[in-house]
C-alpha cells in the first residue's frame, strides 16, 4: 500500500493534492485499510450511528416522561427504551468514542509514527466492534431488551423479557475491540516514539490515552467474562448468580462494577487528554504543571479498579466494606481535581482566544466539575443511602458522561476536524451550537439532581404528580440539547464540500500533527521522519506553518 | 405540580442528619463551582489574546506549592465528608434492641408486608409514630428495593438472603413507599404508601376496625385498591391474573380442566388457597391472603365483586378489544388512579 504523488505533493495547488482520503476511492480500499486514520473514520461512522440510536431512545422516553401517568409508550416498551439508550451510549458510542476515532487518527501522528503498531489488529477491532454492535442492533429490532445497561441478575438471567442473550453477547464480541484497542496503543506508544520524543515531551493526549489504554486491556475481559456467564445462566441454566439454582445475585455487581467503574474512565480518561491540547493550543502556552496531569491519568487509571463496591452501599455489602470503598473513592476525586485546577492555571498570563473547541473546553471544565462534585455526595455512605438509584445518579452521570465526555469529544472533534478533514467548518454555527448544547444539557440534568433528592427513583415509568414540573423542563432541556446535537451533524458534513480549504495548521498549534504534515495528512502521515527536538507545547518557539 | 420544593418530607430520626450532611456537601460544592467558573471567566477576559500577532506568552511550568494546596485542600474536605457520612451511616445500620419487627417480602411487583400480631397488608405500610422499626427483608424473585424517601433509608430486597433497614418515624403522615432496583415491567408501580399513625392509631389499625361509614359495596372496592388485588386483576398486557369485572355468577375454565361457577365459594377459596382451583392461562403467581383478612372483609369484597359482575359480559367471550363500558372506565380509574385504563390492549390468550 503506498500513496503515489508524494513526492510532488508538497508544492501542489492544495485541491489536486493526494492524502489519505483521495489517494483511493474503492469501497475495497476502505473495508481493507491498514490505515489507522482510515480506520478512525470507519469508527466515526460507526458510531455517530449508534449515537443516534441512543438519541432517539432518548427522545421517546423523555417525551413519556412528560406526564405522571404512563400514556405514550408502555412500561415495556419504555424500559426497553432506557436499556437500549444505555447500552447504545456506553457501549456503541461512548467507550469507544474519543480512544477509537480520535486515538487512532492522533496516536501515531502525534508521536512521529507512520502508523500504530499492529495495523491489521487495528482492523479487526473496528470487525470485531462492528459485529458485536450488530448482535445488539439484532437484538433491539427483533423486540428489545428490558433489563438496563447494567443487566443486573438475576433479573437478566431468568426472569426479563426479550433478546438479553444477543445483547450480552454483542458487549462480548464489543469488548474484544477494547482489549485489542488498548493492547495496539501500549505497544505504540512504548516502541514507535520517533527519535527525541520522550514520555515527558509527549503531548497529555497521549498519556491520558496511554492510561485508558491500560484499563482497556485490564478490566474488559472481566466484563466479557461477566457477560458469558449471564448467557450460560440464561441459556443454559446453570447456577451462578440466581439463588434458586444456588448462585448469588449480588457476584453479579461484583463483577460488573469491576469493570464497569473503571469504564467510567475509559470514557473520561481521553477527554482530559483532548481538553489538555486544546487548553494548550487556545492559550498558546505549555499546560500548567504538565507532570501532574501526566501522573494524575495514571493515579486515576490505577485507583479507579479500587472503588467499584461504591455502587454496592445498599446491595447488603458488609458495612466495612462500604466504609472501604468510600474512603477509597475518595482518593479518586483528588487527581481530578488536580487535574481542574491546572488547567484553570494554564489561563493565567495566556493568550486566551475562544475559537469553538475552546468553548467546548470551558464548558467541559464547568460540567465535569459538576458531575465530579456530585460524586462526592455518591461516595459519602449516609447521602448514598438517599441517593441510590435516584435521578440524582442520572444526573451525576450525566454531567460526567455528556457534559464531560461528549463535550470533550465535541471540543476534539472541531479541534481536529481541519486536520481529519482538511475543511474548516463554519465557526459561527458551530458557536451558536456549543453554547446550545451548554444551556440545553443544563437544562435537561440539572432538575434531575433536585428530583433525585425529593426521592424519584430512576427507571420509573410513572411517577408522583408533584414531580411533573421537573420532568417537564427535563425534557424540554432534552429537545434543546438534541437540536443543538443536530445542528453538529448537519454542518460538520457540510463543511466537506463547502468548507474552506484549512491549510496544515489552521489554530497556529504545536504538536507534530499541526507542524509536520498536511491537512488532511497523506496516507503514510510524514513525507520526512520528523526529529524532535522540544518539549510539547513549545509555543515560545513559534510554531512552523503560521 | 404543585408548590415547588427541594427536599423531602423529613419523617424519621435520620432524616435531620442526613440533610445537614446534603447541605454541608452543597455549600462546599457550590463555592467550588462557582469558584472555578469565576477564575475561569476572569482568566479568560483578563488574558484575552487581543491581536493575532500577539507573541506567545511567557512558559509556565507550573508550582509545586500550588499542586500541594490544591491536592491537599480537597483531601481534607473529602476526609471531612467521608468520616461524617461514615458516622451516620453505622448509626443506620445498626438496629436498636427494642425495634419493632416487621417482615417484608418483595415480589413482582408488590410488597407483601407482616406486622408482629401477623396482621398483612400489601404495598403499604402502616408504623406507629417514634417507635424504632427494623424491616427484616428478602424477595421471592429479582432484587428490589426498599425506599421510603422520606425516611431517607433504602435496602436492596435481595432472593434466597435476608436484609434489615430501620428507622424512627418522627412526623405523623403519609409517605412514599418505592422500589428503588429495576425490577421488571411495572418496576414503577411497585410500591404504595407509608403511613405513619399516633400508637393508638396503629393499635386499632391492627385490629382491623372497618370505617362504618362505607357501605359494604364501598368497603370491598377500597380492599381491593388497599390489598394489591389491582395490581394483577386488570387488563393490561402484563397483568398476572384475570379482570374480575364481568366475573362473578359467570362459569370459569380451570387450569386443571373442567369449570366452575365463580360464586361466593369460589371466591373465597381462591383467596385462601389461590393455587387450588385457578383459572386457565395464567400463571399460579397469587398469594395466600389466609390471616390478612377477617370474614367480614372477605364478605366486602365479594360484595364489590358482584357489584361489577355483568359488567363486561362481551370481554369473557371474545379475544378482541373491546370498547370499554362506563362503569368498566369507572372501575379502572378506582382501581389506577394514575391511569386511564387506555395504556393497554387486551391480547392475553
Amino acid at each position: 500500500m503506498s500513496a503515489p504523488g508524494v513526492t510532488a505533493n508538497e508544492v501542489a495547488p492544495e485541491e489536486r493534492r493526494i492524502h489519505y482520503l483521495n489517494w483511493a476511492t474503492t469501497v475495497k480500499s476502505w473495508l481493507l485499510t491498514l490505515d489507522h486514520k482510515r480506520i478512525c473514520i470507519l469508527y466515526l461512522c460507526t458510531i455517530t450511528f449508534y449515537f443516534l440510536v441512543g438519541a432517539v431512545a432518548a427522545t421517546l422516553f423523555r417525551i413519556e416522561l412528560m406526564t405522571p401517568q404512563g400514556d405514550f409508550l408502555s412500561a415495556e416498551i419504555y424500559n426497553k427504551m432506557f436499556t437500549m439508550h444505555g447500552v447504545a451510549m456506553i457501549f456503541f458510542f461512548l467507550v469507544p468514542s474519543i480512544p477509537a476515532t480520535l486515538g487512532n487518527f492522533l496516536i501515531p501522528l502525534m508521536i512521529g509514527a507512520k502508523d500504530v503498531a499492529f495495523p491489521r489488529l487495528n482492523l479487526l477491532t473496528w470487525y470485531l466492534f462492528s459485529i458485536g454492535s450488530l448482535f445488539a442492533l439484532f437484538a433491539i429490532i427483533n423486540g428489545g431488551v428490558d433489563t438496563g445497561w447494567t443487566f443486573y441478575t438475576p433479573y437478566s438471567s431468568t426472569y426479563a423479557n426479550g433478546h438479553v442473550i444477543a445483547a450480552t453477547f454483542g458487549v462480548f464480541v464489543a469488548g474484544f475491540a477494547s482489549i485489542l484497542t488498548g493492547l495496539n496503543f501500549i505497544v505504540t506508544v512504548h516502541k514507535m516514539r520517533a527519535p527525541g520524543m520522550t514520555w515527558f515531551r509527549l503531548p497529555l493526549f497521549i498519556w491520558a490515552a496511554y492510561a485508558t489504554s491500560i484499563i482497556m486491556v485490564l478490566g474488559t475481559p472481566v466484563i466479557a467474562i461477566t457477560m458469558l456467564l449471564i448467557i450460560a445462566e440464561r441459556g443454559l441454566g446453570i447456577g451462578i448468580f440466581d439463588p434458586a439454582l444456588g448462585g448469588d445475585p449480588v457476584l453479579f455487581q461484583h463483577l460488573f462494577w469491576f469493570y464497569s467503574h473503571p469504564a467510567v474512565y475509559i470514557m473520561i480518561l481521553p477527554g482530559f487528554g483532548v481538553i489538555s491540547e486544546v487548553i494548550a493550543c487556545f492559550c498558546r502556552k505549555r499546560v500548567f504543571g504538565y507532570e501532574f496531569i501526566a501522573f494524575s491519568s495514571l493515579a486515576i487509571a490505577i485507583i479507579g479498579f479500587f472503588v467499584w463496591g461504591h455502587h454496592l452501599f445498599v446491595s447488603s455489602q458488609s458495612v466495612y466494606a462500604g466504609l472501604i470503598f468510600s474512603f477509597l473513592t475518595f482518593f479518586v476525586g483528588v487527581p481530578t481535581a488536580i487535574k481542574i485546577f491546572n488547567w484553570v492555571a494554564t489561563l493565567y498570563k495566556g493568550s486566551v482566544s475562544f475559537e469553538t473547541p475552546m468553548l467546548y473546553a470551558l464548558g467541559f471544565i464547568g460540567l465535569f466539575t459538576v458531575g465530579g462534585l456530585t460524586g462526592l455526595y455518591l461516595s459519602t455512605l449516609a447521602i448514598d443511602i438517599h441517593l441510590h438509584d435516584t435521578y440524582f445518579v442520572v444526573a451525576h452521570f450525566h454531567y460526567v458522561m455528556v457534559g464531560g465526555m461528549v463535550l470533550a469529544f465535541l471540543s476534539g472533534l472541531h479541534f481536529w476536524w481541519p486536520k481529519m478533514t482538511g475543511r474548516i467548518y463554519n465557526e459561527t454555527a458551530a458557536k451558536f451550537a456549543s453554547v446550545i448544547v451548554f444551556i440545553g444539557f443544563n437544562l435537561t440534568f440539572f432538575p434531575q439532581f433536585i428530583v433525585g433528592y425529593l426521592g424519584m427513583p430512576r427507571r420509573y415509568y410513572e411517577y408522583p404528580e408533584q414531580w411533573q414540573l421537573l420532568q417537564l423542563l427535563s425534557s424540554a432541556g432534552a429537545s434543546v440539547l438534541g437540536f443543538g446535537f443536530l445542528m453538529v451533524l448537519c454542518y460538520l458534513p457540510f463543511s466537506l464540500v463547502f468548507g474552506k480549504r484549512a491549510g496544515p495548521n489552521p489554530w497556529r498549534a504545536k504538536g507534530l500533527e499541526w507542524e509536520e504534515t498536511t491537512s488532511p495528512p497523506i496516507a503514510h502521515n510524514f513525507v520526512k521522519n520528523p526529529i524532535v527536538t522540544e518539549e510539547a507545547y513549545a509555543y515560545t518557539k513559534g510554531s512552523r506553518h503560521v | 405540580m404543585n408548590e415547588f420544593e427541594l427536599f423531602p418530607e423529613a419523617a424519621s430520626s435520620f432524616a435531620g442528619e442526613v440533610d445537614l450532611l446534603y447541605w454541608f456537601l452543597t455549600i462546599v460544592s457550590v463555592i467550588f463551582t462557582v469558584g472555578i467558573a469565576l477564575a475561569l471567566l476572569y482568566l479568560g477576559i483578563r488574558y484575552r489574546r487581543k491581536s493575532e500577532d500577539e507573541p506567545a506568552p511567557e512558559e509556565i511550568h507550573g508550582s509545586n506549592l500550588l499542586e500541594i494546596v490544591w491536592s491537599v485542600v480537597p483531601l481534607i474536605l473529602a476526609f471531612v465528608m467521608f468520616f461524617w457520612g461514615a458516622h451516620l451511616f453505622f448509626k443506620m445500620r445498626i438496629v436498636p434492641a427494642d425495634a419493632m419487627e416487621i417482615l417484608v417480602t418483595g415480589k413482582q411487583w408488590m410488597w407483601k408486608i407482616q406486622h408482629p400480631n401477623g396482621k398483612r397488608e400489601i404495598n403499604n405500610l402502616h408504623v406507629p409514630l417514634g417507635q424504632p422499626v427494623k424491616c427484616t427483608m428478602t424477595s421471592e424473585d429479582v432484587i428490589h428495593s426498599f425506599y421510603v424517601p422520606e425516611f431517607r433509608v433504602k435496602q436492596d430486597v435481595l432472593p434466597g438472603r435476608y436484609t434489615q433497614l430501620w428507622f424512627t418515624p418522627t412526623k405523623i403522615g403519609t409517605y412514599h413507599l418505592f422500589c428503588a432496583e429495576f425490577c421488571g415491567t411495572e418496576h414503577s408501580r411497585m410500591g404504595g404508601k407509608v403511613y405513619v399513625m399516633t400508637p393508638s392509631d396503629y393499635e386499632s389499625w391492627l385490629e382491623g376496625g372497618a370505617d362504618a361509614s362505607l357501605s359494604p359495596v364501598e368497603a370491598g372496592e377500597l380492599l381491593f385498591t388497599s390489598l394489591g388485588c389491582a395490581t394483577c386483576h386488570h387488563d393490561g398486557k402484563n397483568s398476572q391474573g384475570p379482570n374480575l369485572a364481568g366475573v362473578f355468577g359467570t362459569m370459569q375454565p380451570l387450569d386443571s380442566g373442567g369449570e366452575i361457577l365463580a360464586d361466593e365459594n369460589y371466591i373465597k377459596d381462591s383467596m385462601m388457597n389461590p393455587q387450588g382451583q385457578i383459572v386457565r392461562g395464567y400463571p399460579k403467581v397469587m398469594p395466600s391472603f389466609k390471616g390478612m383478612v377477617t370474614d367480614a372483609q372477605i364478605t366486602q369484597i365479594i360484595a364489590y365483586l358482584k357489584s361489577i359482575a355483568g359488567t363486561e359480559e362481551a370481554d369473557s367471550t371474545t379475544d378482541e378489544e373491546t370498547p370499554e363500558s362506563p362503569e368498566s372506565a369507572l372501575l379502572n380509574d378506582a382501581l389506577e388512579p394514575d391511569t386511564t385504563g387506555q395504556r393497554y390492549v387486551r391480547m392475553e390468550q
